[in-house]
């Protein structure tokens, strides 16, 4: 039953992939000149042999149809095309500034669940009293910040002014970044044993963190309060105040475990927004991810980049999504018969 | 809102009630109970007056520059200071409101209308034009909006008109999505088939009835979406795809203002000021949701 289930939404979600090569296949066409030009890089145009090159690997010189399946083979390589700002293959680019990505994804993530659900179970607890009305307050600023604002001002205030927190950067510019072996500063100092290194990648990673978990933290703390108040006015819980539990025990021990079934999708589809949320944050605190790599390229207008990060963040976020649904249908029997 | 009011106009029966027993009416009265929502509405209004009179109010010319006087910091002749070409921040602020209340209106009306007629004719005529457009939506909306609008934006070259164009490409699937469900849910009701079997004909049984009884959550939606697409259009302009120097659009200040990290004043007051206008529609579209769901109603008397 649960197999099933499982094969039946990864199937579902492989039309959705194949459609997400198509809309990027449409962007790329959508340049009122030659395609070409936004491929090539200017050199390459006092070669004809290199531009010929080109329109045959790119098929430009086919039906549409056919250029999209010549698009689709090449993804399938691994062939993104070139960043003319890098002048490396797209690909290359991806794989060496993912990882800075999801580490500060994964920072912002759990600072949005924990203070999230928190915000959320205060404010359902206490409804409509002063500790509700704040709670929501937070949460709604946090949805209304632009995070390229806030992030910023976060910087101007507690790296600037105060001192308080690091600045720009995945670690301190007086510290060698750890031996690559994952590409994430935690793990990688953890494995070579860099403590010092270790501690200070944490640091870095509190302020924009924050800045970029800030949506997501409120649209948790609004899911977890709303779900949290439906399950609570349920049968079963008048049934175990009823039988003389004590509160605690009733929101945390009977309630909370159905309410945050709702709130696991929430968070599921948050951490694609995330990576969404990383192409801002990071040009603020110059931290060296896919966002970053892709507004450097939007400012120069560098198609092939820009596109590749595109796609790997529709990806992934399908991806997101297939785990969060197939986990929702673990959690919660009803779901999978649907 | 105004799509409200026509719900009114059309059906004779709710006209004739007085204003405030009737559907609209119980809606307003609602909304007009609620402090937050009255305060999100009082701030969007000062925006709304803002962008529309500034230009005969205030004699200025937000391009006009000063270099004698860049880069001073707030005080009495200069509120929110001046940036690196002399010019005010605050007027400039104001000017602002000028690209980003309309960019925001605009671009959420017009998604609201293609992604509307899309979602209606998918959900009235079934079938494999149906399957045809909501694949189409599914497969934009695999896209976090920001992203697909940075790569459109790209694709189209930078500029505001461009910018809005990929706004609104990425925003019109969720209200194709609503609206399909609304006139599906519907369609199921009695009185559909009621009008149909009388030989009402498809395309007038749409609009005059089916269109007319979906409109409450694609308000609060589009509500909440003015507040997005605004942030949006700063985001955009903020990478440098949006508005472009010296235009005073507020995500382009706030770019300016990135590269002058130590005159705070710069980016701070045109984030403040899209702040306060992406708060006031959350505040709004959170009163609208709890004034137009009936379950919600009485909660507070």
């Amino acid at each position: 039953m649960l197999l099933r289930f499982v094969v039946k939404r990864i199937l579902l979600s492989i039309p959705l992939l194949i459609g997400i090569t198509l809309i990027t296949f449409i962007v790329s066409h959508l340049v009122p000149a030659d395609p070409l030009t936004a491929v090539l890089p200017e050199r390459a145009w006092n070669n004809p042999e290199t531009v010929q090159m080109y329109r045959e690997r790119w098929g430009l010189d086919r039906p549409l149809h056919e250029q999209y399946l010549i698009y689709l083979r090449n993804l399938l390589r691994g062939d993104l095309g070139e960043s003319y700002t890098t002048r490396r293959p797209v690909g290359t680019d991806l794989r060496l500034f993912f990882p800075a990505t999801i580490e500060l994804a994964t920072a912002a993530m759990l600072y949005a669940v924990i203070v999230g659900m928190a915000l959320g179970v205060v404010s359902a607890v206490w409804n409509n009293r002063l500790a509700d009305h704040l709670a929501r307050l937070i949460a709604l600023i946090g949805v209304s910040l632009p995070v390229f604002w806030l992030g910023l001002l976060a910087l101007q205030v507690f790296y600037a002014k105060l001192g308080l927190l690091s600045g720009p950067g995945r670690i301190d510019t007086r510290l060698v970044a750890p031996p690559t072996r994952t590409g994430f500063y935690t793990i990688d100092s953890l494995l070579a044993g860099q403590f010092d290194v270790f501690l200070n990648t944490l640091y870095h990673l509190i302020l924009p963190g924050i800045v970029l978990g800030s949506y997501a933290m409120g649209i948790i703390a609004r899911m977890t309060r709303s779900s949290l108040l439906e399950v609570l006015s349920l049968d079963y819980i008048r049934t175990a105040r009823a039988k003389g539990l004590a509160e605690q025990r009733v929101v945390l021990g009977h309630a909370l475990r159905n309410a945050l079934i709702p709130t696991v999708t929430v968070v599921g589809l948050t951490f694609g927004s995330l990576l969404a949320g990383a192409v801002l944050t990071e040009t603020i605190f110059s931290w060296p991810g896919i966002g970053r790599y892709a507004v450097d390229a939007a400012t120069k207008l560098d198609l092939p980049a820009i596109l590749g990060v595109t796609l790997l963040i529709a990806v992934v976020y399908v991806i997101v999504n297939l785990i969060t649904d197939i986990l929702y249908g673990i959690l919660d029997p009803r779901i999978r018969v649907g | 809102m105004t799509a409200t009011t026509t719900r009114v106009s059309t059906t004779p029966l709710a006209a004739r009630r007085p204003f405030w027993e009737s559907p609209l009416g119980q809606t307003v009265r609602e909304l007009a109970r609620n402090r937050a929502a009255m305060i999100g509405l009082g701030i969007l209004v000062f925006w709304i007056l803002v962008a529309l009179t500034v230009s005969f109010i205030v004699p200025f010319d937000p391009l006009k520059t000063d270099v004698g006087n860049r880069l001073s910091p707030p005080s009495a002749s200069h509120w929110f200071g001046t940036d690196d070409l002399g010019r005010d921040v605050f007027k400039r602020v104001l000017f602002g409101s000028r690209y980003s209340i309309p960019a925001g209106f605009l671009t959420v009306l017009a998604a609201l209308m293609i992604g509307s007629v899309v979602g209606a004719v998918a959900g009235y005529l079934g079938g494999w034009i149906d399957n045809l457009l909501m694949r189409i939506a599914d497969m934009v909306l695999a896209f976090p909006s920001i992203v697909l609008a940075m790569a459109i934006a790209a694709a189209l070259g930078p500029g505001l008109k461009n910018a809005l164009i990929a706004i609104v490409v990425v925003l019109w699937p969720e209200y194709a999505r609503l609206m399909r469900g609304q006139v599906l849910a519907v369609k199921a009701h009695e009185y559909v088939t009621a009008a149909e079997a009388l030989g009402m004909g498809r395309i007038r049984l749409l609009v005059r009835h089916i269109l007319p009884n979906t409109q409450a959550p694609i308000v609060v939606k589009a509500t909440l979406d003015v507040g997005a697409a605004i942030v949006l259009t700063a985001g955009l302009s903020f990478i440098g795809l949006g508005a472009v120097p010296p235009d005073p659009e507020w995500g382009a200040m706030i770019r300016e203002g990135q590269r002058r990290f130590s005159q705070w004043w710069m980016a701070t007051f045109p984030g403040l000021a899209i702040f306060s206008v992406v708060m006031a529609l959350n505040f709004l579209g959170d009163g609208l949701r709890d004034a137009l769901d009936p379950r919600r109603r009485g909660r507070w008397a």
